[in-house]
């Protein structure tokens, strides 16, 4: 299907939470949604006979600045030999869930595609994005006890780590 | 006899214990730690712990003055094939800036990456085969694997981390003796590969080791977005090369190789191990109809003067010995990269390990790693 095409299906059912789409002049066409739908969105890319969009190639955590968060969503399909992307944008939380800086909540889609589980991860690792549902969200790739989420643009790196010192 | 019995019943207690395999431990290839669950000798949870190797390469990148200072980084995700890391990473600078490579370049980046796919695979096969036992294979492997580095070398000056795909070109033309070193390492490597299907891949030593072992049903792999040789193993019929439409592959004969079960179960080691050795001979068959067919001509002529691409965004993703390699990267229409994210194989098939190894042996958790064939430097980035 061509990218007009998946989108047309996709305004079809979710027109409300579409916030924006760009499918002409771009390289990767896109759609933008409310955050909390891109969970039922993505049930309905990956089951839909028409789409199948039987793998989630790669998931990115985004700092847009000026305090929002974003996910980009790369899908592609091995059935079909098509791909799209979608995108949510979060704003960061003074305080969410007790912790200081952490991004709004993101539904999880790793009862969708099993391989969003350890991308989730990285993205809480280095952005602090909360995905909500993750059965296992902790840092991956980073120490537990790090300080920080480096990717965000406005990261400062923390001075000593166990008493070593970090910047060189 | 009843009493005995139930006494011994009462004696054979069963626990289960948690046994830490790693970080150093020589068949996790890295540093890589997993923490096994296990009931006897039988597996019943793996955790895999990452991260040991993180450098924050996606840091760096936003760092950089401009975007080419990025490629050596990317040379060292997979410092096993770092060719093929660059080239997806130049491609997709490439389409973002919409420029048209001179077919030289596409030969030579073919004739690259899939030089780079053997010595990558000979690695792969030759500690995998490590792993269960088998020592003399890895020797030969690794004697041909430096026909390929010397190959490299005499091109570009660097023996694992080139820095020789560039936006729009390569940093050298390839030297002289290019194409007689070539065809000398494909007719010696066809040699290799029959001496190494004969002493391992048909071995029923090493068949009852493989074959049965670490079962990834193709469905399970999908949803688990893997890809490469792991996916392939498991019968799907999916190879970025041809099914992407990038670079000049359409151009050559050759086949995509998958598990087909010969040996036990579609999609179990040895169907992982058979692929990539069959996708060995396929390299060297597209190697060999790239020489024949390499034209002559400049290979900088379309290396831009000035790298700034409009703001936007492109995914970017090629068929990378461990499976799809795929940058995202992302212009903010500045000199330096907003984002690039490096979506690597590695990382994405090694998450599919706990599904795969439930109820086998620990000797068999070994054999299951070596057959996912990981980086850890990909991993962590």
């Amino acid at each position: 299907m061509s990218p007009q095409e998946i989108l047309n299906k996709l305004t079809e059912k979710f027109a409300d939470a579409i916030v924006e789409a760009k499918v002409e002049g771009v390289l990767e066409p896109y759609a933008k949604l409310k955050v909390e739908s891109i969970r039922e969105i993505s049930s309905l890319m990956r089951d839909d006979s028409d789409l199948q969009f039987d793998t989630l190639m790669c998931l990115s955590g985004m700092d847009y600045g000026k305090g929002i968060l974003g996910v980009v969503y790369n899908l592609g399909s091995i059935a079909k030999k098509h791909k799209f992307t979608l995108k949510v944008e979060v704003p960061v939380d003074a305080r969410l869930n007790g912790v200081v800086g952490q991004a709004a909540n993101v539904p999880s889609v790793e009862s969708v595609w099993r391989t969003a589980d350890w991308h989730e991860r990285e993205a809480f690792d280095l952005f602090g994005i909360v995905f909500t549902d993750h059965p296992d969200l902790r840092r991956i790739l980073l120490p537990d006890d790090w300080e920080g989420y480096p990717l965000r643009k406005d990261y400062q790196v923390q001075e000593f780590y166990h008493g070593m010192k970090v910047p060189y | 006899m009843a009493e005995l019995i139930q006494t011994q019943d009462r004696k054979l207690r069963t626990e289960e214990m948690v046994i830490q395999m790693g970080p150093q431990h020589p068949s996790t290839h890295g540093v890589l730690r997993l923490e096994v669950t296990v009931e006897g000798e039988i597996v019943t949870h793996v955790k895999p712990y990452i991260g040991y190797l993180h450098r924050c390469f996606e840091k760096h990148a936003e760092q950089m003055g401009n975007y080419s200072q990025v490629i050596p980084y990317v040379d060292r995700m997979d410092y096993v094939a770092a060719m093929s890391m660059e080239w997806s990473y130049v491609l997709g600078m490439e389409r973002m800036l919409s420029i048209q490579i001179p077919e030289r370049v596409e030969y030579i980046r073919v004739i690259m990456a899939e030089l780079q796919r053997i010595a990558s695979h000979t690695i792969a096969i030759g500690t995998f085969g490590l792993d269960l036992g088998a020592f003399t294979p890895f020797l030969f492997l690794l004697r041909d694997r430096e026909m390929i580095l010397e190959i490299f070398e005499r091109t570009c000056g660097a023996r694992l981390l080139y820095n020789y795909f560039w936006i729009g070109g390569l940093s050298h033309d390839v030297p002289l003796d290019f194409v007689d070193r070539t065809r000398q390492f494909c007719t010696q490597f066809k040699k290799t590969i029959v001496e190494v299907n004969n002493l391992l891949s048909y071995n029923e030593i090493f068949i009852k080791r493989t074959a049965n072992v670490g079962i990834l049903p193709a469905n399970v792999a999908i949803n688990y977005a893997s890809s490469g040789p792991v996916l392939r193993g498991s019968g799907v019929d999916w190879d970025l090369r041809r099914d992407d439409h990038y670079s000049i592959y359409n151009r050559f004969d050759w086949q995509p190789q998958i598990g087909k079960g010969e040996r036990g179960t579609v999609g179990d080691c040895w169907d992982r191990y058979i692929v990539r050795c069959r996708e060995m001979e396929q390299s060297v068959k597209i190697i060999e109809q790239a020489i024949e067919q390499l034209p002559d001509g400049d290979v900088q002529s379309a290396i831009p003067k000035r790298i700034r691409p409009n703001a936007s965004e492109i995914y970017v993703r090629t068929e990378a010995p461990r499976g799809e390699l795929g940058f995202y990267i992302v212009s903010d229409g500045s000199g330096s990269p907003y984002r690039v994210k490096g979506r690597s194989s590695s990382f994405v098939n090694l998450s599919v390990l706990p599904e795969i190894t439930r109820g086998y042996m620990i000797a068999d958790l070994v054999a299951i790693l070596g057959s996912i064939d990981i980086v850890l430097g990909e991993i962590d980035r």
